[in-house]
């Protein structure tokens, strides 16, 4: 699809007091309505059961002159921006610090990761939110082996982390296998999963594989809500085994961890082992990633996602690169579930919905598609910024899809969104994903 | 056998009201090429839009059922479409030409904001009305004691389907506006050098797409006389279930599909489990585009090297 840039009319004037005046009354004319009924009359159950309501004008007026102002806010920041599209000049030296910023960054990242337990060793609040950031960003790497790197859209992945969460919860529960064991189990079975639904969407493409891998999202959601005999329903599994350091367990018993080391006991261990654990998971996933885009394989990813047509031409084997593709980050999501299923020691299916699916693809697309340092940031981003508005309560999906809205509108590509390639003559240079153009995968 | 008739009636009940959704996902991905997420919960707003409009009017001392069902259709199907139009300008006009997945998470997002909007507005309880129309017809008294019924909202859904379908179809085939959209199908750029609007050509498709939703969020309510701030989800991926079934791009086949699901969906219930139901749609939309990757009445996409 080309840009329509041949428009029959000349563009109406976009400047000018009176035209954000305008503008901003059309956008209030236009909330008036919109919230009329929904935010002005409040509907209830009433205490005979039928309904009954109450109006909420004054809400609606505060509604109505909030969109007007921002409207005039946002027109008047259009206008000192610029057009979105018009090249920005960036000083030498700001470039330059920009280039040594993103060289660094990662490491920095990672020596950081490594020492908040150590800096927040009494922090309890900080340690759990940075375990469910690191179990964001492994799965966020393991989602991005197959929409980033093999640019497959799976808005089920969300299915896989259950496959892997239930996996562990019921081999542990019911034949007492720990946690080191059933931990590849889980991968292992997530993976085939993973080709399980692979199979039937081998041949399709774009929105057809979306749905259909929401659809597998849902059947796997469903039946784990209907086979109440096996997983308990609704209920969810529950007495899950914490995790071993190796067989030995992390509480206060003679055999415990701190008594063997002679230490005092304190619950933090067991929840910096865990921080350690999922850093860890993170930091293989990302280590079998970049191993993985250096290999055939993984070549063969990137390729599709550009062109599968061309792949087919070149003779690449499109089916076993999207199963494995499909397989590989299964796997990952297998084993992000185990760990998130030791970690709680309790798992329902309310933890496996579709707003998980687009979290996680929200974190990858927010990525920049492919950018294993750009995931991690997205990660950090939308977890951290869910948390800040865990105050809000009722308020905070409501911001959070706003977020996701206007972040997309703000960079379409991503935070971080270049292709660096992996094959390259003397030098090698990253280019804006701006400039790729993507076939449909 | 009646137990069969009355189960095939439900399932052509429930069918339609899934095809005027489904009409939707259909439109918006024929002229724009993205699954429109939002509009299981525009179809969910048309639904509260239409309670609270009856409660006012209710409120308000009329008593004519059939004069508050028509202005309650109208207002809900003007506001409703009014928020259908408000989303495209605002979630995905910027994106129109970025690259393929970004309009599709921008409606997600919008989809979340729209479910959390009636939540938060709204609240989280669901919304019971009494029923509106009430009384039926026995069509075939078995011998069991069973007996076929189609009740008056059965026919008020199906007629009123009927009648949208056929103002939809003439619509798209006779006037202009729908000659611009099946141009903008084919080919944006040309249409546009032709003189076609396109920005206002998408927009009204996508405002007679979420009235169209605004109806089935209704019919919803006036059959299964509830409304909550969830049921978008799940109709909106069954609705785009039956687009994708009937063949994505397809307008006749968006009912067509949509007349299935309802009574896969109202089958599985009667004969295997009620649990279940959902799985079995889904289990067929899979099936059925593993085997019929355009679905039924879709033509194949051929992708130019």
């Amino acid at each position: 699809m080309s840009a329509t840039s041949a428009r029959p009319s000349p563009a109406p004037p976009t400047s000018g007091a009176a035209f954000i005046f305008k503008k901003a009354l059309i956008s209030a004319g236009v909330a008036l309505v919109l919230f009329s009924l929904m935010i002005g009359v409040r509907t209830e159950a009433g205490p005979q059961g039928g309904l009954i309501y109450w109006t909420r004008f004054g809400d609606l007026a505060v509604l109505v002159a909030t969109v007007f102002g921002g409207s005039i806010i946002v027109e008047l920041l259009r206008q000192w921006w610029g057009p979105v599209d018009s090249d920005r000049f960036v000083p030498k030296p700001v470039q330059t610090a920009m280039a040594f910023a993103g060289r660094w960054l990662a490491p920095a990242l990672l020596v950081f990761a490594f020492l908040i337990p150590v800096i927040f060793y009494n922090q309890r609040y900080i340690l759990d939110l940075s375990i469910l950031v690191l179990t964001y960003v492994m799965l966020g790497w393991g989602l991005n082996v197959v929409v980033g790197l093999a640019g497959l859209l799976d808005l089920g992945y969300v299915a896989f982390y259950a496959v892997g969460a239930y996996s562990y919860a019921l081999l542990a529960t019911n034949f007492g296998l720990s946690f080191w064991v059933c931990l590849p189990l889980a991968g292992i079975l997530a993976a085939f999963w993973g080709v399980l639904l692979g199979f039937p969407v081998l041949r399709l493409r774009g929105d057809y594989l979306a749905i259909v891998t929401l659809a597998f999202g849902e059947i796997i959601r469903l039946v784990i809500i209907n086979w109440q005999s096996l997983t308990g329903g609704p209920n969810g599994v529950s007495g899950i085994p914490r995790p071993t350091l190796f067989g030995i367990p992390l509480d206060n018993s003679d055999d415990g961890l701190a008594a063997k080391l002679g230490i005092d006991f304190s619950p933090t261990h067991r929840i910096i082992f865990l921080f350690y654990l999922i850093l860890a998971l993170a930091l293989i996933t990302n280590w079998v990633t970049i191993r993985l885009r250096r290999l055939p394989i993984g070549r063969a990813w990137e390729a599709l996602r550009e062109d599968e047509v061309a792949c087919r031409a070149l003779g690449i084997n499109v089916t076993t690169t999207k199963l494995t593709a499909f397989a590989t980050g299964a796997m990952f999501g297998g084993f992000a579930g185990a760990f998130f299923a030791t970690r709680q020691g309790f798992i329902s299916p309310e933890s496996f919905t579709f707003q998980e699916s687009a979290l996680v693809l929200a974190i990858v697309v927010l990525g920049g598609m492919g950018s294993q340092l750009g995931v991690a940031l997205a990660a950090l981003t939308m977890i951290g910024g869910f948390e800040l508005f865990r105050g809000l309560d009722q308020y905070r999906m409501l911001v959070f899809g706003m977020a996701m809205v206007l972040l997309m509108i703000w960079r379409p590509r991503g935070l971080i969104g270049h292709r660096a390639p992996t094959v390259f003559l003397e030098r090698n240079q990253a280019i804006s994903s701006d400039l790729v153009k993507e076939g449909h995968g | 056998m009646d137990y069969f008739a009355q189960q095939l009636i439900n399932g052509l009940v429930l069918g339609s009201i899934y095809g005027l959704i489904a009409i939707g996902y259909t439109m918006v991905y024929g002229i724009v090429g993205m699954i429109n997420f939002a509009h299981g919960d525009i179809f969910m707003i048309g639904g509260f839009i239409a309670l609270i409009s009856f409660l006012v009017l209710v409120s308000f001392g009329l008593t004519a059922v059939p004069v508050i069902l028509l202005i309650v259709l109208l207002v809900s199907m003007a506001i409703t479409a009014l928020y259908g139009w408000t989303i495209e300008r605002i979630a995905y006009r910027p994106l129109r030409h970025s690259f393929r997945l970004a309009p599709m998470l921008s409606a997600i997002g919008m989809s979340f904001v729209l479910t959390n909007f009636s939540q938060v507005s709204q609240g989280a309880r669901v919304k019971p009305v009494p029923p509106i129309i009430t009384g039926g017809y026995t069509l075939h008294e078995g011998a069991a004691g069973f007996a076929v019924q189609l009740s008056n909202i059965q026919i008020v859904v199906v007629l009123t389907t009927i009648v949208l379908l056929a103002v939809f179809t003439w619509i798209v085939s006779r006037t202009r506006l729908g000659r611009d959209m099946r141009a903008c199908e084919q080919d944006q750029t040309m249409a546009a050098l032709l003189g076609v609007d396109v920005d206002r050509t998408i927009s009204m498709t996508f405002v007679i797409g979420a009235a169209l939703a605004a109806v089935a969020g209704m019919m919803y309510l006036l059959y299964y006389g509830l409304v909550d701030f969830f049921m978008g989800f799940v109709a909106g991926i069954k609705a785009f279930t039956a687009a994708v079934l009937g063949g994505i791009g397809s307008l006749p086949g968006a009912m067509l599909g949509g007349l299935a699901i309802g009574l896969i969906e109202t089958f599985w219930s009667a004969y295997f489990s009620v649990e279940y139901k959902d799985v079995a749609a889904f289990s067929i939309l899979i099936v059925v585009l593993i085997f019929m990757p355009t679905g039924l009445l879709g033509r194949p996409e051929v992708e130019k090297v």
